[in-house]
């Protein structure tokens, strides 16, 4: 992997078409802007910075993706962005108010699907809108419009046990945008899942977001996922946590999976790669000790 | 077929076998019962005497130790007076099934030795009464106070504390006082109830609505709940099912409450039957009025569970109807070990070309 044989292009290449959109992205408003935000945390005097100076503006229906080495403080920082938990210092805006607690402006797709199980999917899908005070009817028939356009209106009476992982979250998804929030922001959704259901949610998710006005502000540790689903790819590492890099992704849109191999996608990922999971000298100290367990003759290689 | 899982460790048991099982679970002590009452050579360490014969301190019908039957037996042959008869017999406190069996139609159809006496069907109604009012009392309390402890840590810390120290206060040390305070009627026993439940409720409520996973809380607060919003519409129907679960298990502990109940002030319901039934010496009518507390218990149980399957739909296992299925009825108990079914997942191809 290191020097490899292919030739790619430097991930920061774009194409027109590629720069033109970022132009344009970056022309729209700035829907959430985060300012040198800060967690620490820590009893008896010790305190532990999670993260620090975190900053990111995010554009109208962009959809920025958060990748890191695992204990980086991403899933904190996007729940003190969801406003579940708290920042020691800097702030969030959304709109150019700053937030404090939770609220339907900003929705939230947990990897748990969090569904309410005991509600159907439709009442499910109504929760929100009835917390708003809209009324049974107007509330039932928004989330039949919404349960329509995740393709689950046939279970609409079902229970969420009833259904499988990628419909759930289709659900979980469906709940979040009744709400008309400003930002979806989805933390690591589609981890549960089964590669095979995960690549058809990641599509139906864009198609979903193609149709909706809404940002996406998406946690993942996969870098296929992040790489093949956002605008830009807020790099984070660890000890203390902070942002490494703000990759503007070079794949041009629309997305399909035939671009997993195309030079712009395998640039990308190298660099995300060289970021997660850097090259370590492995030391002689590290290597397992050679002791054999097996016959001679049966070697596997 | 080689490995047979056959005591069931980690597999559910076929459902022929489970219902065998749970008859077999009654049959067991029953027929242990019967081995003991039927079969004459079996324990019966007395004699029942029929023909006093000329022992003098014999007389017809009298039970007497085995040991001082055969003394007096062997006397009366050496002195060649008359000889005593009798035949084996269980102590009066264990009567034979077949006669504990017809008390269950007799006791109710006895009527009781003294006018101001009350019948069983009374004596039972008269428990059935206090046991629903001390159980009603304590949950109108016990529940909504459970349900603020398992909402917010304020009230827990606030509450909790206290109510640990107070439950291990044996409850019946509170007779005499409950005595003093509310007469000698029906309101002490309501109130032994209560204290023996209420402690209990809100302990134990509190905790299952803690359980609640805060990830349920956190996706409501994301959707614009907060506050009463979340206690209302998540945190109480999330724990509802548990909640109806420690209700059963705290009827049943109200039911143990009972007996010290009704011995304080005035003796009354099931437990003054039982100790007149006990003193005229009718212990075929004690154990089936005893009989009968576990009987009114366990479909007491039945029934709430059956209507736990009406109340809560998205417990059953799958939509169809629980009353076929009959998981709430544990003698024809049939839990469906079949996994649900899962509806495919239909996506439009052309999305991933």
């Amino acid at each position: 992997m290191s020097s490899s044989e292919l030739k790619l292009p430097d991930y920061r290449e774009q194409s027109p078409d590629v720069a033109g959109r970022f132009q344009r992205i970056y022309a729209r408003p700035v829907v959430l802007s985060v300012r040198d935000l800060k967690k620490t945390f820590g009893a008896n005097g010790g305190t532990h910075v999670v993260f620090d100076h975190v900053s990111l503006d995010i554009h109208r229906r962009e959809f920025v993706c958060v990748v890191g080495p695992s204990g980086c403080g991403k899933s904190t920082f996007i729940r003190i962005v969801a406003g579940l938990d708290e920042a020691t210092c800097g702030e969030i805006l959304l709109d150019k108010n700053a937030v404090n607690g939770p609220g339907p402006d900003r929705g939230m797709v947990f990897q748990g699907y969090t569904l309410f199980p005991w509600l159907t999917v439709k009442h499910n899908v109504m929760f929100g809108l009835k917390m708003h005070g809209k009324d049974d009817n107007t509330a039932e028939s928004e989330a039949r419009q919404w349960l329509d356009m995740v393709g689950l209106a046939k279970f609409e009476n079902s229970y969420p046990h009833e259904l499988s992982g990628g419909m759930k979250q289709r659900v979980a998804i469906a709940r979040a945008l009744a709400n008309n929030p400003r930002i979806l922001i989805m933390d690591e959704p589609f981890g549960a899942l089964d590669a095979q259901t995960r690549c058809q949610m990641q599509a139906y998710l864009l198609q979903i977001w193609k149709k909706v006005d809404v940002t996406i502000l998406f946690i993942t540790h996969d870098l296929d996922e992040a790489a093949y689903l956002s605008d830009r790819i807020l790099v984070m590492g660890n000890n203390p946590g902070r942002v490494v890099e703000l990759i503007e992704n070079p794949v041009p849109r629309p997305r399909i999976q035939a671009q997993f191999i195309s030079p712009e996608f395998l640039a990308l990922k190298k660099r995300l790669e060289e970021h997660i999971h850097p090259p370590v000298e492995m030391e002689a100290a590290e290597k397992l000790p050679m002791i054999k367990l097996t016959e001679a003759g049966d070697e596997v290689e | 077929m080689a490995h047979h899982d056959w005591l069931g460790l980690k597999k559910e048991l076929p459902h022929k076998r489970r219902l065998l099982l749970t008859v077999l679970s009654f049959v067991i002590p029953l027929a242990l019962w019967s081995f003991v009452s039927y079969v004459p050579w079996v324990w019966h360490p007395l004699v029942h005497i029929t023909d006093p014969g000329e022992v003098d301190y014999f007389s017809e019908g009298l039970d007497i130790p085995r040991a001082d039957f055969d003394r007096e037996l062997a006397k009366a042959k050496a002195a060649g007076q008359s000889l005593p008869k009798g035949y084996r017999v269980n102590p009066v406190y264990l009567p034979a099934p077949h006669k504990v069996a017809c008390a269950f139609y007799t006791a109710f159809k006895t009527p009781p030795r003294l006018q101001d006496e009350p019948w069983l069907h009374q004596s039972l109604g008269h428990s059935i009464r206090t046991i629903f009012l001390g159980f009603l009392f304590s949950s109108l309390i016990g529940v909504p106070l459970g349900i603020l402890c398992g909402s917010f840590r304020f009230f827990a810390k606030l509450q909790e504390p206290f109510i640990e120290f107070f439950r291990y206060l044996p409850t019946p040390a509170f007779g005499a006082l409950c005595v003093a305070i509310l007469g000698i009627d029906d309101a002490p026993k309501i109130a032994i109830i209560f204290l023996g439940t209420f402690f209990q409720q809100v302990l134990v409520i509190g905790n299952s609505v803690r359980k609640v996973d805060p990830g349920l809380i956190e996706a409501a607060q994301t959707l614009g709940a907060s506050g009463w919003k979340i206690v209302r519409h998540v945190v109480i129907p999330a724990s509802i099912t548990d909640v109806y679960t420690d209700m059963r298990i705290l009827l049943g502990w109200a039911w143990t409450y009972l007996i010290v109940a009704e011995v304080v002030g005035t003796m009354s319901g099931i437990t003054l039957f039982i100790n007149q039934q006990a003193r005229y010496r009718n212990f075929d009518n004690v154990y089936a009025a005893i009989a009968m507390i576990g009987i009114i218990g366990l479909f007491t149980d039945m029934f709430l569970a059956w209507l736990g399957t009406i109340l809560f739909p998205w417990k059953r296992k799958s939509g169809r109807s629980m009353i076929a299925k009959r998981e709430w009825f544990p003698l024809f108990d049939r839990s469906p070990v079949k996994p649900v079914a899962k509806p495919k997942l239909e996506i439009e191809s052309h999305v991933l070309q």
